[in-house]
């Protein structure tokens, strides 16, 4: 019935949607518009400037038998399944420890989580140093009388992208501790108590009954884990430069050399757009998984 | 005259029905009390007459000035929250003085007015004090002091007792009493307690389904309730309901109970009763009597056994069963009935209530 | 009646016995230990190594504690490290650096708590889908959104300036920040709000005098995480301001990684240190606020 028609709905709250316009701003013009227009670049043959000719797929074809960024791939998947793996395991096996009603837990907690607070560089820059081989761990434990000890990983190609993974790990699992140890203790004491009541050992509580619960805070951390991954570039830069040769290159390196260094606009967007693929892969689901199922009002 | 009018009003959130084509006057001075379950549309309904919420459809009158569409502050309310929601970081004259200053009003006046409603709520000591340091009642004082101070014709009052304690609850319960007798205003109290409601109102408008059931006076809904829900919502212990059927009898009604029939003599009809009617049978437990077997003559009631005692304090609810129905009787808690006891029940037919099985209304 | 009789002869009394050194208690101290000390390894090696001359370095392990402490590397990297033809040390980077975090965290701030507040309280029309695109926004590679900025801020006359790469702090930080202020305000209590709005006031009204004061907790909790986020941020100083403008971790890695001359690893590691400081100390002031930051980002809406 339009007996009583309402004021016009564009002047409600005039004053929130103009503090919202920044919001707007960036959500539209920025993340989508900005995305949208890389991806739309990443057809075109830009050089130095982005320009619009059209040319089609090549760009990827090319990017996919650059010997370069093939070898980013691979680094990024070794660096990307092993973090995701120890940072999980380690970071829920940390959590579960200081979970156990301990005396100083505040402190432990403290010394695990305090890389989190440092730069990528200034991380990959301590453990350069930690790993060179000619005054580091390397030659301390030569010097113990093992004279035979090689770990070497930043001059070494085949092992380079375990030396960053190292340092990836010391600087983030404090971060996946402290979600999983939230996770830990937003469990309901009472849980605990019945399977004490019930005679369960405590592994077995944790593997059949606690880690099942925590599956929203697994997949929540899966997510930003992944996001980060992806973005891993500060770390490699500091630690190797991406070498030694090309032995440490990543994707989020590649892209940036590309657009900014080698005056290869295009190659840097389809690049990028290969990043945000593999994100969306992960984001898709799990988007789908945490808000698709159930309607939110 | 009215105080609030309130117009064919609905409100649909997306494809959700909250209220449905509501009217509802309140008069001058009036203590009326919205009552009903959770998600009955009371609280909407209130948030609507505050216009916290914009109505998808109808008017809404206060003092004879279509406020439909103005703002909160222009529509000479006041508003008590659940929380009592006292601006935590303002001393309780900040929270009174919050709303004068938006106004613009001068300083002396604003000093004038909490002074005076200080007085009237006896919290002048309180003034210069923060909200975590007052007790319940006192919170309760000063949110009402913060409608008071914006000399606002209606008061609007959300729930305002249900977070807390019981004994707590009864104090409060009394001050407000006191506080309408004294004051005035019109006020309009929602809440899901029905003692609440008995005890604060003046008419109660019981709601389910974004709908109004009953409006009347609280003797009324207690004891004449115009349908099954109302019956059955109000009273506690409720009212036990017994299917049957209404059958002429002579040149009057009885009501049939399987076996048994009830003469309906003595039971006031809303509408002309009519034989072969499938009803309900409703009477609440302090109208019910009941004798211990060999206490009455055999021929005055109906026989029973008893199921269950519950004791209450003061006295005790017995369940027994009659013929294949449940119902329960309050008695004294002198008396004391047993499990299989068999056991003689009458109605007092002038308090019970007869409802038809199709509508639910009340016959 | 004695009342030892009612007990069972010999039998368990009184507290159960615990033993401090139980298996379970070594086996849990003990790896905790450990992986202390793994954390801590790397810090401890920076100090040490800062605090140690070169010819030193040269001849012992990197463990060591130094046998003569100079504080001279800390000096040098301060005020005399080269980057490229430029030899005034960290010190203009550390200058870069404030002067990018206060305008970056002050304007973020108040942009995404504003936009929080909005969300929170005065849910309008299609604000749910712009804050869907921000949320997904914070998981999508910077990678992506890099050049289009480029773009935006050259147009804009902002290209290579402070102010450039303070509006990009803003609008990186914007979704982690608005997501944390609408949590924050949709915990409070709706009733103040609706209270505020029969009182009289108005969107800027009840932001100011009723959220602002309510709120200082969740504003600490993004002061820290932006200072630090933003004080640790390479790849935007790098690409958005120029060479004399460059944020200190960026001028660190110019110093550290640059192929010319000798290596002073001395040097290095107290260069490396001074640019950790900073957020190491807001880490360590901030304590359980900084976890409640970093658990805030990890909440979902």
């Amino acid at each position: 019935m339009a007996q009583y028609p309402r004021p016009v709905q564009l002047f409600r709250n005039l004053n929130a949607k103009i503090a919202a316009i920044p919001m707007i701003v960036t959500a539209v013009v920025i993340f989508a518009g900005g995305t949208i227009w890389t991806v739309v670049y990443s057809f075109t043959n830009s050089k130095l400037l982005p320009r619009v000719k059209w040319v089609g797929l090549d760009q990827y074809e090319r990017l996919w038998s650059t010997s370069r960024w093939l070898i980013s791939i691979e680094n990024l998947m070794i660096y990307g399944v092993c973090s995701l793996i120890f940072s999980l395991v380690i970071g829920f096996m940390l959590a579960a420890l200081l979970d156990q009603k301990i005396r100083f837990e505040n402190t432990f907690r403290s010394i695990f989580l305090f890389p989190f607070a440092l730069s990528f560089i200034v991380t990959g820059l301590v453990w350069q140093w930690i790993l060179n081989p000619d005054f580091g761990v390397q030659s301390v434990i030569r010097e113990l009388g093992w004279e035979s000890f090689s770990f070497d990983p930043l001059y070494n190609p085949n092992i380079v992208i375990y030396g960053i993974l190292i340092a990836g790990l010391w600087q983030g699992t404090g971060l996946i501790m402290c979600l999983m140890l939230a996770g830990l203790r937003g469990i309901d004491e009472d849980v605990w108590k019945a399977a004490r009541v019930d005679g369960i050992p405590v592994w077995k509580t944790y593997l059949f009954i606690i880690i099942p619960m925590m599956r929203p805070v697994f997949i929540t951390t899966l997510v930003i884990i992944a996001s980060g991954i992806v973005r891993v570039y500060d770390l490699v830069v500091a630690q190797t430069s991406g070498g030694p040769g090309i032995a440490s290159e990543v994707p989020a390196k590649y892209v940036y050399d590309k657009m900014f260094l080698g005056q290869n606009l295009a190659q840097g967007f389809a690049g990028s757009t290969m990043m945000l693929l593999s994100v969306l892969i992960v984001l898709i689901p799990w988007a789908y998984l945490e808000f698709g199922g159930k309607k939110r009002v | 005259m009215e105080s609030v009018s309130i117009r064919d009003v609905s409100l649909n959130f997306g494809a959700v029905r909250v209220l449905e084509k509501l009217n509802l006057d309140v008069m001058e001075g009036e203590f009326l009390v919205l009552l009903g379950p959770s998600g009955c549309g009371k609280s909407t309904l209130l948030n609507c007459i505050a216009g916290l919420l914009d109505v998808s459809d109808g008017q809404i009158i206060i003092k004879e000035r279509n406020v439909t569409w103005q703002e909160p502050k222009d529509r000479g309310i006041g508003m008590v929250f659940q929380s009592y929601a006292l601006y935590p970081q303002m001393t309780v004259e900040g929270n009174l003085s919050f709303g004068l200053k938006n106004q613009g009003m001068p300083r002396d006046q604003i000093r004038e007015r909490i002074e005076r409603a200080a007085k009237i709520l006896q919290i002048e000591p309180l003034l210069a004090r923060k909200p975590a340091q007052l007790s319940g009642g006192q919170r309760q004082r000063v949110a009402i002091g913060r409608a008071l101070v914006r000399d606002v014709d209606v008061f609007l009052f959300d729930e305002p007792l249900s977070n807390l304690d019981a004994k707590l609850r009864s104090e409060l319960r009394v001050e407000i009493k006191r506080l309408h007798q004294k004051l005035t205003n019109t006020m309009i109290y929602v809440t899901h307690d029905q003692i609440e409601a008995l005890t604060l109102a003046d008419r109660i408008a019981v709601m389910k389904g974004g709908v109004i059931q009953q409006l009347d006076e609280p003797h009324t809904i207690y004891n004449r309730p115009r349908n099954l829900f109302v019956a059955g919502f109000i009273g506690s212990p409720p009212m036990s309901f017994l299917d049957g059927e209404v059958m002429a009898k002579g040149n009057g009604f009885s009501f049939r109970l399987g076996e048994h029939e009830v003469p309906l003599a003595g039971y006031v009809a809303e509408t002309e009763l009519a034989p072969k009617q499938a009803a309900i049978f409703g009477v609440r437990p302090e109208h019910v009597e009941i004798h211990h077997e060999g206490d009455v003559p055999e021929t005055a009631l109906y026989p029973a056994t008893v199921d269950l005692e519950e004791p209450m304090g003061a006295d005790s609810l017995v369940w027994v069963s009659l013929g294949g129905h449940t119902l329960s009787a309050r008695v004294d808690s002198s008396q004391r009935f047993r499990r299989g006891d068999k056991v003689r029940i009458g109605f007092n037919l002038s308090m019970a209530s007869i409802f038809d099985q199709e509508t639910e209304i009340r016959l | 009646m004695d009342p030892v009789r009612n007990r069972v002869d010999g039998g368990p009394s009184g507290p159960r016995p615990r033993r401090r050194f139980s298996r379970r208690n070594i086996f849990i101290y003990g790896t905790l230990f450990v992986v202390a000390v793994y954390y801590l390894l790397p810090l401890y090696v920076m100090i040490v190594t800062s605090l140690k001359g070169m010819p030193e370095i040269r001849l012992g392990n990197i463990f060591s504690p130094p046998v003569e402490i100079t504080f001279e590397p800390w000096v040098k990297a301060w005020a005399e490290a080269c980057t490229g033809l430029n030899c005034d040390g960290l010190s203009r980077g550390f200058w870069n650096s404030v002067r990018i975090t206060v305008p970056s965290v002050f304007l973020s701030i108040a942009v995404a708590s504003v936009n929080g507040y909005a969300l929170a309280n005065w849910r309008f029309r299609g604000a749910d889908i712009f804050f869907t695109i921000l949320i997904f926004g914070a998981f999508i590679p910077y990678q992506v959104m890099l050049y289009p900025i480029v773009i935006i801020l050259r147009e804009i006359g902002l290209y290579g300036t402070l102010w450039g790469l303070v509006l990009v702090h803003t609008i990186f930080g914007m979704p982690i920040l608005t997501l944390l202020f609408r949590n924050y305000f949709t915990s409070l209590p709706e009733e103040l709000f609706k209270a505020a709005r029969v009182d009289g006031a108005g969107f800027w009204g009840i932001y100011f005098r009723i959220m602002l004061p309510m709120s200082l907790p969740i504003f600490v909790v993004a002061i820290i995480l932006q200072v630090t986020g933003i004080w640790n941020d390479f790849l935007f100083g790098v690409i958005y301001t120029k060479p004399d403008l460059y944020p200190m971790t960026v001028q660190l890695n110019n110093i550290v990684n640059s192929v010319q001359g000798v290596k002073e690893y001395n040097v290095n590691m107290a260069a490396t240190l001074l640019t950790g400081l900073v957020p190491l100390v807001i880490y360590f002031i901030s304590g359980k606020l900084f976890v409640r930051g970093i658990a805030a980002g990890a909440v979902k809406g």
